[in-house]
C-alpha cells in the first residue's frame, strides 16, 4: 500500500541524512571530506538533538573509519559510514576486508574525482576505482533516488543470501549540494521496511564464540573468494525483490537500470548518475523532432547486469556508452569495457561507441547529448566513423 | 550457519566452507601447528633453570607451558624460535640451536 508522501525540498546530502535518521543505525564511524562532510555533520546534529541513538565515532582517517565499521559490524551493530573521493581511496584495504568478511556495512559515497590534477569536483573515478572490492554499488540520478536507494541498502546487504557491504552513490555537488523537490516517506514505514538488525553470528554474543577474518592459507582462500562471488550473484535477485517491496510502500519503481523512451529506440545513450537527467531532457527534445532515441540509465553497477543490458539493447542500431571516469588503459572507461564485454558474451552485435565525459566536474549539456546521437546516426546511416573513446567538450587542435 | 569447523579440511568443497571463513569456536589457534616455521630452536636446560619465570611472559607465542608455579619444556608445535626467552634467561638455562628439529629429551632430567 502506498503511503501519503511528505513533500519536501532538499539536497542529496540532506536526503541521505534524513534516510539515516529514519533508519537510525547503531554505529557511524566517519571522517569529514568534501562534498560528503554534510552527511556526518547532519547525523551528529541528530545525535545531539536526541533524534537518533546512533553511536558516532570520530576517527582520525577514512582508513580508521572503515576499520571501525568492520569492528562494529562484526560485533553485531548495524553500521554505516559516509565518504568521497580520496576518502574512499584511503579505505581501500578495508573495503576488501569488509566484503570478504561478509559484513553488511552501508557506505554512502558522494562521487567526486580522484586527484590529480588536484581537483574536488564530480566524476566517478572514486566509485569506479572501488568496483572490484566486492561491494554492491548502486548509483542515483538525483536526491529522490539516493534517498530511496539508501533505504533499500540495508535489506539488500543484510539478506542471508547476500551478506555483503553496499555503496550508495550520488554525484558530488550536482546531486549532493543541489536542492530539488523530493517525496519523503513517513518514519514508521521506513523503520518497518528496514526492520531490526538481527545478525545470526556476531562477536558480542555470549556463549557463542566466533572468530572473524582468520588467516587463510592457499588451500582455502580461493574457495572463500568463489563463495563471495556467488553472494554477489545472489545479490541480483535480492535487489529486485527489495525494489518490489519498496515499490509497494512508496509507489516508486526500481530495477537494475531505467529504460527511458527505449521501446522503439534505434539509438541509445547508456549513462549513470546525474547526467542521465541531461540525457533524458535531450531525448525528450529529439523525440519531438521524431528521432528514435532513448536512455538506458544504469542504477546497479555491482552486481553488473550484463545479460539484462544486452537484452535491453538488442533491438538498437547503436549505443553510446558514457564513462565519467578515465581508466588509462588506452581503450575506454570501466562502463565501456563491461558493457561491450557483456554485449559480446550475449551475442548482441550493435555499434557500441565509448565516450568519456564530465571528468573533474566538466559540464555535460543537452547539446553534447544531441551531438552524440547525431554522430551515432551518421555512423549507422552513412558509415561515418567515430573516433574511439572521445572526450566530450575537450579543447583540441585537431 | 553454525557448523563444527573441525570437520572442515583441505578437501572441503567451497559450498561447505563457513561464510567469510568465520570460525565458530574459541582457542582454535591451538589446532594450527605453526612450529615448523622455526629456523632456530630453543633448548630447555632444566638443571640450570631456577624457575624465575622471566621467560614465560615474554614468549610472543605462549609456547612455554606452565604446571602450577613451574615452567615445563617448550611447546614445539607453536614455538617460532625467536629467541626472546633465550635473551631474557639470567641463568643460561636456554640455549639456541640452528634448525627446527625438536631436541632429544637428554639433559632434561638432571
Amino acid at each position: 500500500m502506498s503511503q501519503e508522501p511528505i513533500r519536501e525540498r532538499m539536497s542529496g546530502n540532506e536526503a541521505v541524512a534524513e534516510a539515516i535518521r529514519q533508519v537510525n543505525p547503531d554505529v557511524m564511524p566517519a571522517f569529514p571530506i568534501t562534498p560528503s562532510t554534510e552527511i556526518p555533520q547532519m547525523v551528529s546534529s541528530f545525535i545531539a538533538g536526541g533524534k537518533v541513538d546512533t553511536e558516532f565515532i570520530p576517527v582520525e582517517s577514512e582508513h580508521s573509519a572503515m576499520s571501525a565499521a568492520i569492528g562494529s559490524e562484526s560485533a553485531g551493530a548495524r553500521t554505516m559510514t559516509a565518504t568521497s573521493s580520496a576518502g574512499l581511496a584511503l579505505m581501500w584495504e578495508e573495503l576488501l576486508l569488509a566484503a570478504s568478511n561478509r559484513l553488511p556495512i552501508v557506505l554512502t559515497l558522494v562521487n567526486r574525482t580522484l586527484s590529480g590534477p588536484i581537483n574536488i569536483n564530480c566524476d566517478h573515478s572514486d566509485g569506479m576505482g572501488a568496483r572490484d572490492t566486492g561491494w554492491i554499488q548502486i548509483y542515483a540520478e538525483n536526491n529522490q533516488e539516493v534517498y530511496d536507494n539508501y533505504i533499500q541498502a540495508f535489506p539488500i546487504a543484510e539478506d542471508a543470501r547476500v551478506h555483503l557491504p553496499v555503496m550508495i552513490c550520488q554525484d558530488g555537488f550536482i546531486t549532493s549540494h543541489a536542492v530539488e523537490n523530493i517525496n519523503l516517506l513517513p518514519d514508521q514505514p521506513v523503520k518497518d521496511f528496514v526492520g531490526t538488525y538481527e545478525p545470526e553470528e556476531f562477536l558480542l554474543n555470549p556463549g557463542k564464540p566466533i572468530a572473524v577474518g582468520p588467516y587463510s592459507i592457499s588451500a582455502y582462500a580461493m574457495e572463500a573468494k568463489r563463495a563471495q562471488a556467488e553472494a554477489m550473484e545472489n545479490a541480483a535477485e535480492v535487489i529486485l525483490e527489495v525494489a518490489k517491496r519498496f515499490e509497494e510502500m512508496s509507489g516508486r519503481s526500481y530495477g537494475f537500470f531505467e529504460s527511458y523512451r527505449m521501446e522503439d529506440a534505434d539509438y541509445c545513450m547508456l549513462i549513470m548518475g546525474s547526467a542521465a537527467g541531461t540525457a533524458k531532457q535531450a531525448v525528450d527534445e529529439m523525440r519531438e523532432e521524431g528521432k528514435k532515441v532513448g536512455v538506458l540509465k544504469l542504477r546497479v553497477f555491482r552486481p553488473f547486469p550484463e545479460k539484462q543490458i544486452a537484452e535491453a539493447l538488442k533491438n538498437c542500431k547503436a549505443v553510446a556508452i558514457m564513462d565519467r571516469c578515465e581508466s588509462y588503459n588506452g581503450n575506454c572507461g570501466p562502463l565501456g569495457s563491461e558493457v561491450t564485454a557483456g554485449l559480446y558474451r550475449n551475442k548482441v552485435n550493435l555499434e557500441a561507441v565509448c565516450y568519456t565525459y564530465g571528468l573533474a566536474g566538466r559540464d555535460f549539456t543537452t547539446t553534447h547529448v544531441k551531438e552524440i546521437f547525431g554522430a551515432l546516426q551518421s555512423l549507422v546511416e552513412e558509415g561515418k566513423k567515430i573516433p574511439h573513446n572521445q572526450y566530450i567538450g575537450l579543447r583540441t587542435k585537431k | 550457519m553454525r557448523t563444527d569447523v573441525k570437520k572442515i579440511n583441505e578437501q572441503t568443497p567451497y559450498e561447505d566452507l563457513t561464510e567469510g571463513l568465520m570460525m565458530f569456536a574459541g582457542g582454535t589457534a591451538k589446532e594450527f601447528k605453526t612450529g615448523e616455521w622455526r629456523t632456530n630452536t630453543p633448548v630447555f636446560l632444566q638443571e640450570k633453570c631456577r624457575q624465575c619465570l622471566l621467560c614465560v611472559p615474554v614468549c610472543p607465542d605462549g609456547s612455554i607451558p606452565m604446571d602450577g608455579e613451574k615452567r615445563l619444556d617448550f611447546d614445539y608445535d607453536h614455538c617460532k624460535g625467536c629467541g626472546i626467552c633465550y635473551k631474557n634467561c639470567p641463568f643460561g638455562a636456554i640455549e639456541m640451536r640452528e634448525g627446527c628439529e625438536v631436541p632429544a629429551k637428554e639433559g632434561k632430567e638432571a
